[in-house]
């Protein structure tokens, strides 16, 4: 019987696989950032061990660091930034700095440089890893304790997922994304369907995705349970690779490229569970609950907690919506909104800003509305600005920030009041997550756009006609 | 990571699904860059007001359930971000272990790899524990990882799964790293055939 990308991908990485325990995984590139690695260095530097390979471990400050020029920052954000130079400098571990031209979210940061390449394990203390699968890498996010098993071993210990296949077919509308088959395929399989599982997602609809938009959905693979998302490197992959800076070159790289031909699900293999959406009628997506599988078509309804099958479901809903501030039966259009936040490692690539800019060209932020626009990395805010679009969104009455997570997460000073409603690109609408208290509502960037001009959830798919 | 045999302690219902790692642990406590202090933190938009007073409506503010070592939970706990701050903060906040339907599986990892026993049950166990424990909030439930057991004072005994090697690690208190690197051989002869 066949194999899956996943199982090639696996089987190429076992270090030893003893009965009753779990494999040993080699890792090719491990990530880091200022927030979940000072605990990992600490245990290294307690037992007095080395890092095995700094050379293919890459750090970058994201998470914490402010996104505005301010004079002085938070101690907390300093303390850990200067904690993460302090560790990279004394174990040799390249670190991309703030102060430097390379810099911004890690799942970002590290495509643009070559880093990620198809065939690969990659892991980071972060579970928006699975981004790095788009490549047909093997991505997936840690604990701390690991990130020190990493830094020590390059290995790691895991035991094998399952596989599931996500078959999209169909062709994309107009104002239709990456962003609204992803919301659309955790709205159909739940927040927690994935556990377990690697996803790879497959089919015409996926094949005709460039890589930025793949990465949008792939990072969103950890919202639907799932451990790793998967998508076959091809044609449109080698060319993005391409001459980055880590990417290998002359011989290597017709090598690298023989080697990637063969990471595809052969013909015959079986997934241990599939699921099959056509897009072709998808329309754009809003989230209106507390996880991300609680969303749905912009033009549909909030829904009821009594048309809930079972009383958890009733309940979850209820207490969501409560949180919320949204009425069952409500439509999703005309929904009030605060702030729009378009950024975020789901969404704040170059064609992520270019497609927000097409909405907003000409245009004004509505009154009430604050709205910010975070690129997600040093790069992207270059090309963006050689474009342009930072004048396009500036002239809107957006704020056009540095790189960095931002409002995301809400570490840093970016952070949505209380019962405040976020239109944001990002990936996760867990109460209080944009902010203590702040209300997300998850959806593209065109659709964030369109939010930010009129004030209100709208068909983006009305103001492109 | 200290050994974890055997658990006797009042439980705690947490009445809700996909409790993910934001509620667990907010990630304004994330800026430390050491473990400790997590405690503090632990289901802070849910334990504090705005104002920084208890919550009196949240379970774990009632009285009763004060010193809970155990935490009984839905489905998908632990949903969203790796941080591992998230067990740190339930392990300071005085929880040995955790039941739930499901788990998700970072979060699932993460405790095993800090000695705190996740533990997954069907659905209608999940309902009967929280009914029982509303019910009696004294009442004290008895976790046995050697047994794979987890018994009611009514003498009625539910199993659990968990891999036997992650089994051995816990009640013998090993964490991962010791036998990662007593695998050195096999690294290297990874890395010598892949190079
Ligand atoms: S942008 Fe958000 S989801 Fe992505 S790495 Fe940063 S905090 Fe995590």
């Amino acid at each position: 019987m066949g194999k899956t990308l996943f199982e090639k991908i696996w089987a190429n990485h076992i270090v030893a696989d003893e009965t009753g325990a779990p494999t040993i995984l080699y890792i090719d590139a491990h990530l880091i950032h200022e927030v979940t690695s000072p605990q990992a260095f600490a245990e290294i530097r307690r037992r007095a061990l080395r890092v095995r390979r700094p050379e293919c471990t890459f750090a970058t400050m994201d998470h914490a660091i402010p996104t505005r020029e301010i004079p002085l920052w938070p101690d907390e954000a300093v303390t850990q930034v200067n904690a993460l130079r302090q560790n990279c400098s004394d174990y040799g571990i390249t670190l991309w700095d703030i102060r430097g031209d390379i810099q911004g979210i890690v799942h970002v940061v590290a495509p643009e440089m070559g880093v990620t390449q198809p065939g690969m394990t990659i892991v980071c203390g972060d579970s928006h890893t699975s981004t790095h699968g788009a490549f047909g890498a093997l991505a997936f996010g840690i604990g701390t304790s690991e990130v020190g098993h990493v830094l020590a071993s390059q290995c790691l210990m895991q035991s094998k997922p399952k596989t599931f296949a996500i078959n999209v077919e169909g062709e994309l509308g107009l104002g239709v994304t990456a962003k609204d088959i992803i919301l659309a395929i955790i709205a159909q399989n739940g927040a927690s369907g994935g556990a377990g599982y690697v996803f790879e997602y497959r089919g015409s609809a996926i094949r005709g995705l460039s890589m930025a938009n793949r990465m949008t959905i792939c990072n969103m693979s950890i919202e639907g349970g799932a451990r790793a998302g998967l998508i076959a490197p091809d044609e449109t992959t080698y060319e993005y690779v391409r001459g980055r800076p880590y990417a290998p070159t002359g011989s290597d790289w017709d090598k690298a490229r023989a080697r990637w031909q063969e990471l595809t699900t052969d013909a015959d293999a079986k997934f241990d569970r599939s699921m099959d959406l056509n897009v072709s009628d998808l329309e754009p997506m809003v989230t209106y609950g507390t996880n991300p599988g609680m969303g749905g078509p912009v033009t549909g309804c909030v829904p009821k907690p009594t048309d809930m099958e079972h009383l958890q479901q009733r309940q979850d809903l209820a207490q969501a919506l409560d949180y919320m501030g949204l009425t069952p039966g409500q439509s999703l259009e005309g929904q009030h909104v605060d702030i729009v936040f378009i950024g975020s490692c789901t969404n704040s690539r170059i064609e992520d800003l270019r497609a927000a800019a097409m909405v907003v060209q000409g245009r004004k932020v509505a009154d009430h509305v604050e709205a910010l626009v975070v690129p997600g990395s040093k790069a992207v805010k270059a090309a963006a600005e050689a474009e342009d679009l930072d004048r396009v969104f500036a002239e809107a009455g957006f704020e056009w920030r540095g790189a960095g997570c931002s409002m995301c997460l809400a570490m840093n000073d970016d952070k949505a009041a209380a019962g405040k409603y976020v239109a944001s690109t990002s990936n996760r609408n867990f109460q209080g997550r944009q902010g203590p208290g702040s209300r997300s509502l998850l959806m593209s960037p065109l659709m964030a756009a369109a939010a930010a001009i009129k004030g209100q959830v709208v068909d983006v798919r009305t103001m492109l006609r | 990571m200290e050994a974890l045999t055997v658990v006797s302690a009042a439980a705690a219902p947490l009445r809700s699904d996909n409790v993910d790692t934001d509620q667990i642990i907010p990630a304004r406590y994330l800026t430390a860059v050491t473990q400790e202090g997590m405690g503090e933190g632990c289901f802070a938009a849910w334990r504090y007001r705005a104002d920084g007073t208890p919550n009196p409506n949240f379970v774990l503010n009632q009285d009763c359930y004060k010193g809970a070592g155990i935490l009984v939970a839905g489905t998908n706990f632990g949903s969203g971000s790796s941080r591992e701050h998230a067990v740190w903060a339930l392990m300071q906040y005085g929880f040995q272990v955790v039941i739930a339907h499901t788990f998700a599986d970072i979060f699932y990892n993460n405790a095993l790899k800090n000695g705190l026993l996740p533990i997954p049950l069907d659905r209608d166990i999940i309902e009967i524990l929280w009914s029982v424990i509303e019910e009696d909030p004294e009442t004290s439930l008895l976790v046995d990882l050697e047994a794979q057991t987890v018994t009611l004072p009514d003498g009625q005994r539910h199993s659990f799964e968990i891999e036997p090697f992650r089994k051995r690690c816990l009640l013998q208190g090993l964490d991962d790293m010791g036998y990662l690197l007593a695998q050195e051989e096999a690294i290297a002869h990874f890395e010598q055939v892949h190079s």
